[in-house]
């Protein structure tokens, strides 16, 4: 039986007009650019590191040089020893133009939603924690909750709870620009201009080892990220996003009635 | 969407006008200040173009890193295998004697230089990275002479806008823009780490432009074209790299 049904429409209080949309017009706009330019960036990101699975520290490696670590896959050049009796055919062609493509959508739509988000609140208001969810009986209550993976209440379909600001904060403030980062510290070109950009990070190799780091962290938030939307229930959380209209299945009946 | 006020029609009306009308003054500007790249077309066109825009705009005199000697590559991975042609064999049988660098095109005085030639002019070294589109890198010290010293002794007409130069592998040839052909670490390499360019290095010669990837740096190079039109190479599109599906401009 669906949600809906369960609940009459006698109890439904607030009239249509009166509901707030759950998420801005721009907040999910730039949520599904966003979406879209990472899932292409992970891909070609992942063929470009096919073509040299292997990482270093400091300004320089090759096959030469004892790596700090390597991935236990084969690679799609033959100038590679993986151990494996085959080479994977080149993408790095494609990989490159559509990496690099994606990366100035993503920014650009970055900068608006950040630039956007400053001007109406929506960082204060909808990822800012409350000062008393920050004390440690609370994050530590929202933890445990979290692990046992209980469907979080009907008030948090309206509002992020404390550990989700906190992921939400620390992705956009901190894994994004790192990301953007150290993607142009590898640039000889970027460099050349700002010198200081790649030394920082303690020179070219470092750079790309760590944008393989950050971006795994990226792609952890993503699985965790869709897993919560699965367990807080799907279709409710799918839908605020998508048009706007809470997900609840109070407010998914106003939208029916609307 | 029924409750849209006039002023805010007409306040969109406005805007996207003079967005359309920016892009379209946008594309211009950069079309006449060199800023849109050979292969800007095709779904990669605008990644591209914002990449060697912005790029030409912020990087057009910066210089690329340069290193201590202690940081040369102990092992400077010579990952090339000679050119199998007969043409390079039988010029490398004569110990390159013979190696000639023809550099015509937009010039007043097309001319053919020897190697002898080439370290005849005053010679100048730089220590710079080689960073390969894969990812591996490693530091040399690179001797040559400066591009524009070969093009200011053949004397560049003023329309040009590129130099397109080949490599004596057949369908291996590259281009750059006047920016970096003129730019003072582009180098027409004849030595590494204080002795001959090794063949697995790229010699001879090697065009070395260290601002960009490495297949850039074009090895075992025989000739240089300057040109205003680079529609009348291969495809069309700038050098044989975006033939094969990789980027001209290759910056980043």
């Amino acid at each position: 039986m669906p949600l809906g049904a369960a609940v009459p429409n006698a109890t439904l209080d607030v009239p249509a007009a009166a509901l707030p949309a759950r998420h801005a017009a721009l907040v999910r706009v730039t949520h599904w650019i966003t979406t879209l330019c990472f899932l292409a960036l992970l891909v070609s990101g992942a063929e470009i590191v096919i073509s040299h699975p292997r990482f270093y520290w400091g300004e320089t490696g090759n096959v030469l040089t004892t790596p700090l670590f390597k991935l236990p896959i084969p690679s799609s050049r033959a100038l590679v020893p993986t151990g494996y009796g085959y080479v994977l055919p080149d993408q790095n062609g494609w990989s490159r133009y559509l990496h690099f493509q994606a990366a100035w959508v993503v920014v650009l739509t970055g900068l608006l939603y950040a630039i956007s988000g400053s001007f109406t609140g929506h960082f204060r208001k909808s990822l800012l924690p409350r000062r008393a969810d920050l004390s440690w009986r609370a994050l530590s209550t929202s933890m445990a909750s979290h692990l046992r993976f209980e469907r979080p209440s009907e008030a948090e379909a309206w509002s992020y709870n404390v550990l989700q600001r906190l992921s939400y904060l620390f992705v956009i403030f901190v894994l994004f620009p790192l990301v953007i980062w150290t993607g142009l510290a590898m640039s000889p070109s970027f460099v050349s201009a700002f010198p200081a950009s790649v030394t920082v990070l303690g020179g070219q190799q470092s750079a790309r080892t760590i944008h393989f780091f950050v971006s795994l962290a990226l792609l952890l938030f993503l699985v965790v990220h869709v897993v919560m939307i699965c367990v807080a229930g799907f279709r409710s959380r799918m839908r605020p996003m998508i048009t706007g209209r809470g997900g609840t299945h109070r407010a998914g009946t106003q939208m029916e009635r609307t | 969407m029924k409750n849209i006020s006039r002023r805010k029609l007409i306040l969109g009306g406005l805007a996207a006008t003079a967005g359309v009308s920016g892009l379209g003054m946008a594309a211009r500007i950069a079309q006449k200040y060199g800023l849109i790249p050979p292969d800007c077309g095709g779904i990669y066109g605008l990644g591209e173009t914002l990449t060697y825009a912005s790029q030409r705009l912020l990087t057009r005199h910066s210089l690329a890193r340069e290193f201590p000697r202690s940081m040369i590559s102990k092992r400077p991975l010579a990952n090339e295998i000679a050119p199998s042609n007969e043409a390079f064999k039988s010029l490398e049988a004569g110990g390159f004697a013979d190696w000639r660098l023809t550099v015509d095109g937009l010039v007043d005085r097309p001319a053919a230089f020897s190697l002898a030639q080439l370290k005849s002019y005053p010679s100048r070294s730089q220590i710079t990275m080689v960073q390969c589109e894969e990812g591996w890198s490693y530091i040399a010290e690179w001797i040559g002479v400066p591009l524009s010293h070969v093009l200011d002794l053949v004397g560049v007409h003023p329309q040009a806008t590129h130099v397109v130069y080949f490599s004596i592998e057949p369908d291996w040839w590259e281009s750059i823009d006047m920016a970096d052909a003129l730019h003072p670490q582009t180098f027409v390499t004849y030595g590494m780490n204080g002795d001959e360019l090794p063949v697995g290095n790229g010699g001879p010669l090697r065009l070395r432009v260290p601002r960009q990837l490495g297949y850039k740096s074009v090895k075992f190079v025989t000739h240089l074209t300057v040109t205003d039109d680079l529609k009348k190479f291969g495809k069309g599109l700038g050098s044989a790299e975006p033939e094969g599906g990789y980027a001209w401009y290759a910056g980043i």
